[in-house]
């Protein structure tokens, strides 16, 4: 067990794979000499090589596609989008190529490519750098789709992304990267994708979120308990697609009431998924109206910082939702 | 057992934490009754707690497949109920003004299906969706006061908008299944020289479980006082007791009756009686029996008012209340005018035998026609009883007690009781009560003492 950074634990997954595995490559902008631009591939170009970890050209489309296209011939390639807000020129290869070949080839091919982005807001990147679309790849079937914050959770489940044979997104949060610090097991465990995990539990009301949301949640969730409130009940769930229904859906059977938190836009966000899942499969349980909390409907993060901080969710709009919820 | 019957499947129900299993008691229903909403099926005993099992749907009884004495575990089949078209929705449906589920959706298997015929109209805005919330709660506390038999709007809800919130229903649920305070049966096993002991001037109905309790917790308590929980019996007599005062206005007439000529029957006839039949003779039985004679003189009291006409009965199914442990319990002795004096008194006994050991049965405490009670064992003088309902009238015998009357201008001692007959202002009135009353007076006054028991 080493306290790692979720940065840390991240870089240290990639490079354990990659010695375990020589198909594995790394490839993006500012991976290679540069380290990457927040570091998170920092030394791995001096321990692999160029052929392994390349510096692509500033173009998105060609480094999915390009990915694609080795990950087809025996490769198993990590793509790097240096900002989850950079991919949309690349949705064309996601969406239309990665996401369909083993059905569009009847399983004759696959597409084992693991496409990193860092995601979220909270550290005054403004527009371009601050987006959660998430909502965008959770809806597409042949993609999976992983957001962990937990060091430990985020070296697990890269390194079933890496070894699944199927494309999966892999958002880290920016603002997550030197701010969560946590215990990592050094044996090389692996996070199965498509479970969540309750990390608080609780009685009367169930919170679902993950990301930095996650970290809000459970201040919330103690300071409400703290104060002698209700008792609280937090899931991370990890992995977005596939959705873990079953644990969410005993929570909710058991407390009555859910919250989900995410800070990507609440009108079509991923949340809503959530919320109509538990509406439909929960429906005899609930004790109250299923609440979401997501950023407004502005059209992005602003760069005005009291505006970034009204737009993103934090403890404290998650408490005053959980005291509405509780109360109801 | 598996059936092949269509219908709505009742099932064992979870009756605590901890049950696994529990032990089929009495079927209070049988094959081809006919049941109201939440109205009681059968007992279950379980080592925790024994409870009934109320219906969660209106309709008649198929088939049952659970006997008497079977132990069975929890979510065993316990009967089938054919709901036909859902048109037997109750006549006693409670006060709240819940809305009817719509009838087009599909509703999840354990649900209770909608009742067509229920339709309220549906409150629209504002106060519509607070009273939506009032009423119909939420599908948890919905799903909970089903499978209890409970009515949400008769809780106080801590919710918003006063609304019921599961942890006020489970709460409740909690407090409803709280042991009784079972005070020791002082029952007398020696017979008495009085008529059958009641312990108080007031009547209770049948086991039906028409919940409508109010939250505990609206009186203060403080410190040094005792807090006595109450059965689901208790409340249940007490609910029939508000709703009988409720929607019966009582009126009460005494009369006095001179007891000397039964008085002396009994002396000639007790002993005989007591080593033929194995009990001691009381003076209720013959009571009983002139309250039969005056009825069939006069049927308008052996009725019952039903909104736009009265109903007198046929049957003369005299109620005799019996004092227990935790409340009260009214047998029935159904057609007392076929019986004779010993007649009556074999009934009743054999009536407040079984009451005393708990093995009435459903039949046994319904079809009342007219009620009769007892508090004079006790030494009261007058009382103001309480209608059982439905019917139109009740009468309680007071204590024998010897006092000075004038008899043709001179002093005599008589022991004296007196009768305390209340009735239905709606379907009777004074003068109808003073006949009757006057009627039982004059049968028992001339009541000849050589008349046989027989």
């Amino acid at each position: 067990m080493a306290t790692k950074l979720l940065i840390e634990a991240i870089h240290d997954t990639m490079v354990d794979e990659m010695r375990r595995d020589e198909s594995v490559i790394l490839m993006g902008e500012d991976v290679g000499r540069r380290g990457g631009v927040f570091r998170v591939s920092a030394g791995l170009i001096d321990e692999f090589g160029e052929n392994r970890v390349i510096d692509t050209p500033l173009a998105e489309s060609s480094i999915i596609g390009t990915a694609i296209g080795a990950s087809m011939n025996g490769l198993r390639p990590i793509a790097e989008i240096q900002f989850l807000d950079f991919i949309h020129p690349a949705m064309n290869q996601i969406l239309n190529e990665a996401a369909k070949i083993r059905y569009r080839s009847y399983g004759d091919y696959n597409c084992p490519i693991v496409i990193r982005t860092p995601y979220g807001g909270g550290v005054h990147g403004a527009l371009y750098h601050s987006q959660s679309i998430e909502a965008v790849f959770t809806r597409e079937p042949g993609l999976k789709v992983v957001a962990p914050i937990d060091p430990a959770d985020a070296a697990g489940l890269l390194r079933s992304a890496i070894r699944d044979e199927d494309p999966v997104i892999f958002l880290e949060h920016k603002k997550g990267y030197r701010a969560i610090r946590g215990e990592v097991p050094e044996n090389g465990h692996v996070v199965p994708i498509g479970k969540a995990k309750v990390v608080k539990e609780g009685s009367d009301v169930t919170i679902i979120s993950y990301g930095m949301m996650l970290q809000e949640s459970m201040a919330a969730a103690k300071a409400m308990e703290e104060g002698g409130g209700a008792s609280i009940e937090v899931i991370d769930l990890r992995s977005l697609r596939p959705l873990d229904t079953d644990t969410i859906l005993q929570s909710v059977m058991k407390t009555g009431k859910a919250l989900i938190v995410y800070e990507a836009n609440r009108f079509g966000g991923f949340g809503a998924e959530v919320a109509a899942y538990l509406a439909e499969e929960a429906f005899p349980w609930l004790d109250a109206p299923i609440m979401r909390i997501g950023g407004p409907e502005v059209p992005a993060v602003p760069y005005s910082k009291p505006l970034e901080a009204a737009f993103l969710p934090n403890q404290q709009t998650i408490g005053a939702a959980l005291e509405r919820l509780s109360a109801y | 057992m598996s059936t092949a019957k269509t219908g709505t499947h009742i099932q064992l129900p979870k009756l605590g934490e901890s049950v696994t299993e529990g032990t089929v008691g009495a079927w209070l229903k049988q094959v081809g009754d006919h049941v109201d909403r939440y109205d009681a099926l059968v007992e279950i005993t379980t080592d925790k707690v024994n409870a009934e099992v109320p219906s969660p749907v209106a309709g008649v009884i198929v088939e049952i497949m659970a006997a008497e004495g079977e132990t069975l575990p929890v979510g065993a089949e316990l009967c089938v109920i054919d709901e036909g078209n859902g048109a037997a929705a109750s006549a006693a449906e409670p006060v709240a003004s819940a809305p009817a589920e719509p009838a087009a959706e599909p509703q999840p298997a354990e649900m209770a299906p909608p009742q067509p015929t229920e339709r309220a109209s549906r409150p629209t805005g504002e106060n519509g969706a607070m009273e939506l919330l009032r009423t119909r709660s939420s599908p948890a506390v919905r799903r909970i006061a089903e499978e209890h038999g409970v009515e949400i709007s008769q809780i106080r809800g801590s919710g918003i908008g006063g609304r019921v919130t599961k942890s006020d229903i489970l709460n409740y649920v909690d407090q409803r299944r709280a042991e009784p305070a079972v005070v020791p049966a002082e029952a007398p096993v020696a017979p008495m020289p009085y008529p059958e002991p009641a312990t108080a001037p007031t009547t209770v109905s049948s086991p039906q479980p028409e919940e409508r309790p109010t939250a505990a917790g609206q009186v203060e308590v403080y410190q040094g006082d005792k807090v006595v929980t109450l059965t689901a019996k208790q409340r249940q007599i007490a609910e029939h007791m508000v709703r009988s005062e409720r929607t019966a206005p009582h009126v009460t007439t005494w009369m006095e009756v001179d007891m000397s000529r039964v008085v002396e029957a009994r002396q000639r006839s007790k002993e005989r009686f007591a080593a033929d039949e194995g009990f001691d003779l009381t003076y209720l039985s013959y009571v009983i029996k002139g309250v039969v004679q005056a009825l069939r003189q006069h049927p308008n009291v052996n009725a019952v008012w039903d909104e736009t006409r009265v109903i007198q009965r046929k049957a003369i199914n005299i109620g005799v209340a019996v004092g227990l442990e935790d409340g009260l319990i009214v047998p029935v002795i159904r057609n007392a005018d076929e019986k004779s004096i010993a007649g009556i008194a074999r009934a009743m006994r054999d009536l407040t035998t079984r009451a005393r050991q708990n093995r009435l049965t459903v039949d046994d405490v319904q079809g009342g026609t007219f009620t009769v009670n007892n508090p004079g064992t006790f030494g009261t003088v007058l009382s103001t009883p309480i209608i059982v309902q439905p019917q139109s009238a009740i009468l309680s015998t007071e204590a024998i007690i010897k006092r000075p009357v004038v008899i043709d201008d001179s002093i005599a001692i008589r022991p004296m009781m007196n009768l305390s007959l209340s009735i239905d202002h709606r379907a009777l009135d004074g003068l109808a009560a003073a006949r009757f009353l006057g009627e039982v007076k004059r049968w028992l006054e001339r009541f000849d003492p050589e008349t046989s028991l027989y």
